[in-house]
């Protein structure tokens, strides 16, 4: 995991040491890996010099910051009330299809994971999607493939 | 005079002193006011809001435990919108809570029952969510037992941990219905930094945080006629046991405690301090070796300051957090085990007895002792040194179940061998005592005189202050410690793990020039260790420690070298401190451990 | 009918400012000017809790503490709301024009943006605009930063107090108040902390004057606000609109014909039936709102709008303090379990009860207003929750 630590140092030197460089470091890690490993954790514990169980209780409580593996694309699906009313659950079961995974599991392929998540902020556009920090918007079943299908090209 | 502030609580007027809470004014005036995630020896939390109150004028009810006394309030601490919110707060936590109070280990002695109780809750009202909790029940490690399933999340542990602790092993994790006190990625207690202190234990509200018992194990050793089943106290068991059989704090209960455990069953009763003040004979050699070592041989290998190493919470401490000063820490074993070293090897030998049939069990005021009894290092008398560590707790209980009147027992003596104690062993109880102890010897043996301080009280080494320091100039020293004349012997003590971080932060930054530093896992030492009554708070701990200090001051024998079983066991057996055989069977090293 | 009942209002995104001459005329005014200005406007939080703007400012600047910090809210977090977002994007300099303006009276010289994750698309741009403003300011000889902090995905951090935890690092927990932000805040230093467009009104106030935004609105309500429009209704969107208007007009702009209900305030809302709309004002004095109004119609069942809330909160309650954590656990399976049968229609009146409980006895707002759009609901829509 020679990697990982200079990742973490890298991200440590850039960010800082105390503890208010923890979560711009947790979120570097995420950029990088799409999720935090408990190695990289340890990592994290140790440059901060602070307790890993403190890193990993922080970590755990954004629901950005994954802590189990994730594909390279994390598809996260708006489930909030006004998404749902514009027909999320075709959304996500379209994206099921495609993918042939269910919500909350990768690909075998570990390219895309599909994942639920709260209010986007695009409620006047949903039914909404990220896919890491990129918005699409207004979806429907046709719109959804094609993305996909753009992702799966360009891979 | 103090910033005073005049409030008024269920219509009586009270003034405290600026700074204090609701909670702290209704407590000057008797109110009870329920409370669950509240602590005094830790930081305000106020989560989860059993102890609100109405305040006049604020719509919402104020948790008591954190809101500020301010001029002019009032405060309203029984009204029909209070005791709804009050019930609420219980059912809910019931509703999260595996509430089979009868195959609990804290049934009786629990929290969060109590208050059921007190609001006579007979039915739940709100449905059980436990059957859809997927809660773990780690119960791998040899000390703690952490149930989640028993928790309600008030996180008194995770303060403990870090705050007085400085450890951190348990932090709280993920967010909303699903956030838990979970160790690092949630591995089993016995895997992490866990320092198994125990003083989370003493303050888990409810069963989530137990030790592991062995009270069956132990029964059935006593019942077992083939085998020998001694038992050893530690100094601070007993100015401690009596809380948990009705006494008030601070009772010195040694001789109850003596006549009871001779009445369980046991075969032999033996007293840890014997190896307390062995411990002292040992551990003041090893300094004074250090000591010439460093100053007279010029020898750069000698690891200058020494550290104490009776507290197995602060050996694991030092073994992940610091393991670059494990040859600082002094290879004396604890008096537990040494004493268990002993057991198997002279006192089997003295009193003939196979050491295959031995049982020695240890009754001790700590949870980490039970860690340590289960170490690799700890099997040199050729089998497991200690068979089994009780805390005070569980030796109230073996007291409760054969149902002795405790209070009323007579005060008896402890068997020998290995019986007999100094005062100087008394003081291992709380924090300082080893330093004392150590000093008192220690001086005596290099100028031939008493220490010089009033009754032989170190006075600097005692008392509550978090990291304690003490300098003793040698003068007039015997021939042979010649190199040590004009010496000024500085010592440092620190008791709960933070102050000790901050002692060998010290050490670490090269900011301190100390010889010898004595350092306890828990708050207070071991009076206020994670094996003794529950509640331990400070006013607790204060009173005894005043039983301790009483203890000593009242014995005939006050220093370790001084004691007539010490003298004849160097004389039969150990030949002398830090002889061969008291290598073998007195001293151990430790390990490197990660830090997660 | 025309659309002529709501009064359209142009200062948020007006154009017909430019920030770099009201901030050059602002920072060379007194302090007590700007305040005098700020508090006669009458400019209310626009976040949703409604604090008077003015007064934050004077508190924090009464403080003597020498570190101070301005703080803009952009955890934009509450279902239903997006106008943060939008301002971001398109007027991101007014913004930090306000924080810039608020520094100075505060006696601030660093200031942060907390956004959210789920905007960090909008970061670069927000740089972008940062380096233009920092130079700026640096031209005027004015002694102040701006940081942007990103939030990973924690709805909770948009409450003030978790929001300051979250920036020093840690998991996004409210704290307890007192003391609040203007005494003890980020690093336990004064702070004021704004919304989004909160900071962005005080600095169009501080361009066209407290009177001009004092005479929109009502007397508890003033000037205007941004809503965010979503749900049943066939142009929604982003409106600035002037407070105080009444629900039946708005029904009437932006419904779809078969209006049944509205949620103002998102979430954490109140739920308003279609038989309560003419006498429900829009603003302080009525029902507030952050600027989340979500139209439902004849279609929907007001039981998925309610579970979808609850699994919401239930989700997103940090978890620390008993009401809220194990209290929306229970309403969630609660009405599950009415709805299914399982628990008599009675158990509505004591999960209505447990609500009552979380609102007076939850540590923060979020649990606190749980409660709104849980009350609503089950009262103006039993049967729906039964049958």
């Amino acid at each position: 995991m020679p990697e990982i630590k200079e990742l973490v140092k890298d991200l440590a030197d850039k960010h800082g040491r105390n503890r208010e460089s923890l979560l711009p470091i947790l979120q570097g890690i995420v950029t990088e890996e799409r999720f935090i490993s408990d190695v990289a954790m340890t990592e994290v514990a140790r440059e901060l010099d602070m307790s890993a169980a403190l890193v990993y209780g922080t970590a755990t409580f954004y629901s950005f910051l994954d802590t189990k593996p994730r594909g390279k694309f994390v598809i996260r699906v708006c489930k909030t009330i006004t998404c749902d009313m514009k027909g999320k659950k075709q959304i996500v079961k379209t994206l099921e299809e495609l993918l042939k995974i269910k919500v909350g599991e990768t690909t075998k392929d570990k390219n895309f994971t599909l994942l639920e998540t709260n209010c986007l902020g695009w409620c006047h556009k949903g039914p909404a999607m990220l896919i890491n920090d990129e918005v699409f918007t207004e979806l429907d079943e046709d719109k959804v493939t094609e993305i996909i299908d753009d992702y799966m090209r360009n891979i | 005079m103090a910033n005073t502030v005049k409030l008024n609580i269920d219509g009586i007027d009270v003034s405290i002193e600026a700074g204090k809470t609701v909670l702290d004014a209704a407590k000057k005036l008797n109110i009870h006011i329920p409370t669950l995630c509240y602590h005094e020896d830790l930081c305000v939390a106020g989560n989860c809001r059993v102890c609100v109150v109405e305040q006049e004028g604020v719509k919402n009810l104020v948790a008591s435990c954190a809101m500020p006394a301010q001029d002019g309030m009032v405060i309203h601490t029984n009204t029909h919108k209070v005791r709804n919110a009050r019930r609420h707060v219980v059912e809910l936590l019931l509703s999260e809570h595996n509430a089979d109070c009868t195959k609990c280990y804290k049934n009786t002695r629990c929290e969060l029952q109590d208050l059921a109780g007190e609001m006579v809750i007979n039915e739940h009202m709100f449905l059980d969510l436990v059957p859809d909790k997927n809660y773990t029940i780690d119960n791998l490690s040899p000390a703690i037992i952490k149930d989640d399933s028993k928790c309600i999340r008030c996180q008194r542990c995770v303060r403990t941990c870090d705050e007085l602790q400085h450890v951190s092993a348990l932090g709280v994790a993920y967010k909303g219905e699903h956030m838990k006190i979970s160790t690092f990625f949630e591995n089993p207690m016995y895997e992490v930094v866990c320092t198994n202190c125990g003083q989370c234990v003493i303050r888990c509200p409810t069963g989530a945080l137990v030790e592991k018992n062995y009270l069956d194990n132990v029964w059935d050793a006593i019942y077992d006629e083939d085998k020998h089943v001694i038992v050893q106290t530690a100094p601070a068991t007993r100015i401690a046991l009596g809380e948990d059989l009705g006494m008030e704090a601070g009772s010195i209960v040694t001789g109850k405690m003596a006549a009871a455990l001779r009445r369980l069953g046991f075969d032999s009763v033996l007293d840890t301090d014997f190896t307390a003040d062995l411990t002292i004979m040992e551990e003041g050699t090893e300094l004074l070796t250090r000591l010439k070592r460093a100053l007279v041989d010029k020898d750069p290998t000698v690891k200058l300051p020494m550290t104490t190493s009776c507290s197995p919470g602060w050996i694991k401490f030092i073994e992940h957090m610091y393991p670059e000063y494990l040859e600082n820490v002094s290879t004396c074993k604890s008096p537990q085990q040494m004493f268990g070293a002993l057991a198997k090897t002279y006192y089997a030998e003295k009193r003939g007895i196979d050491p295959a049939k031995i049982v020695s069990v240890s009754i001790m005021p700590c949870t980490a002792k039970k860690f340590e009894a289960n170490r690799p290092e700890m099997r040199d008398s050729g089998y497991q040194d200690v068979d089994m560590g009780l805390t005070t707790r569980e030796l109230a209980v073996m007291i409760k179940q054969a149902g002795i009147d405790f209070k009323e027992l007579p005060d008896e003596k402890f068997d020998s061998l290995m019986g007999k104690s100094s005062g100087a062993a008394v003081i291992f109880g709380a924090t300082g005592g080893v330093m004392e102890a150590a000093l008192r010897t220690a001086y005596e043996i290099v100028t031939g005189r008493e220490v010089p301080f009033k009754n032989l009280n170190i006075t600097p080494v005692r008392g509550m202050e978090g990291v304690k320091e003490a300098a003793v100039k040698i003068e007039n020293v015997l021939p042979a410690w010649s190199f040590l004349e004009g010496v000024e012997l500085k010592t440092v003590v620190a008791h709960g793990l933070t102050n000790a971080n901050k002692v060998m932060q010290a050490v670490k930054n090269g900011t301190a020039d100390w010889h010898f530093i004595e350092i306890m896992a828990c708050p207070g030492g071991c009076l206020g260790g994670g094996g003794q009554p529950i509640p331990t708070t400070p006013e607790i701990r204060k009173k005894r420690a005043e039983a301790i200090y009483r203890e000593d001051a009242g014995m005939a024998i006050r220093k370790s070298h001084e004691n007539p079983e010490i003298k004849q066991i160097y004389e039969e057996f150990l030949e002398e401190p830090l002889s061969h055989k008291s290598h073998w069977l007195l001293h151990t090293h430790y390990q490197a451990r990660k830090r997660e | 009918m025309p659309n002529t009942k709501l009064k359209r209002v142009d200062i948020i995104f007006s154009e017909d400012c430019v920030y770099k001459d009201v901030l050059a005329d602002n920072l060379k005014k007194s302090n007590e000017d700007i305040l005098k200005d700020i508090l006669d406007s009458g400019l209310r939080g626009r976040g949703g809790a409604g604090f008077p703007t003015g007064l934050k400012w004077k508190f924090t600047s009464q403080e003597t503490e020498e570190e101070k910090y301005v703080v803009c809210n952009a955890d934009e977090g509450e279902p239903g709301t997006f106008k943060d977002r939008e301002i971001l994007t398109r007027v991101p300099l007014k913004v930090f024009g306000g924080m810039a303006i608020c520094a100075k009276v505060i006696g601030a010289k660093h200031g942060y943006v907390y956004l959210r994750g789920e905007y960090q698309f909008l970061k670069a741009d927000l740089e972008k605009a940062l380096e233009e403003f920092h130079s700026f300011v640096k031209e005027l000889g004015f002694d102040f930063q701006i940081h942007i902090l990103m939030g990973s995905g924690a709805y909770i951090c948009g409450e003030e107090s978790a929001l300051f935890e979250s920036m020093e690092g840690k998991r996004g927990e409210p704290r307890n108040k007192p003391p609040y932000p203007t005494i003890s805040g980020f690093r336990n230093k004064p702070t004021v902390i704004n919304n989004v467009e909160t900071l962005v009104y005080a600095f169009m106030i501080c361009r066209i004057g407290a009177g001009k935004f004092h005479e929109l609105g009502t007397t508890d309500s003033r000037g205007s606000k941004v809503f965010s429009i979503s749900g049943d209704t066939p142009i929604a969107g982003i409106y600035e609109l002037e407070l105080g208007m009444s629900l039946e007009d708005f029904v009437e702009e932006f419904g779809d014909g078969d209006t049944k209900a509205v949620q103002v305030g998102g979430a954490s809302g109140f739920c308003v039936p279609r038989k309560k709309f003419k006498d429900t004002i829009i603003g302080f004095e009525g029902v507030p709102t952050g600027g989340s109004m979500m139209l439902f119609n004849s279609s929907r069942s007001m039981y998925n709008v309610l579970k979808n809330y609850v699994e919401f909160f239930e989700e997103e309650s940090c978890g620390q303090c008993t009401p809220c954590r194990v209290g929306c656990q229970q309403l969630k399976k609660g009405i599950e379990a009415i709805k299914k049968g399982e628990k008599s229609a009675h158990y509505l009146d004591t999960l209505q009860k447990l609500a009552d409980t979380m609102k007076v006895s939850s540590k923060c707002g979020l649990g606190q207003s749980v409660a709104n759009s849980f009350s609503s609901i089950v009262d103006n829509f039993r049967e729906e929750m039964i049958y």
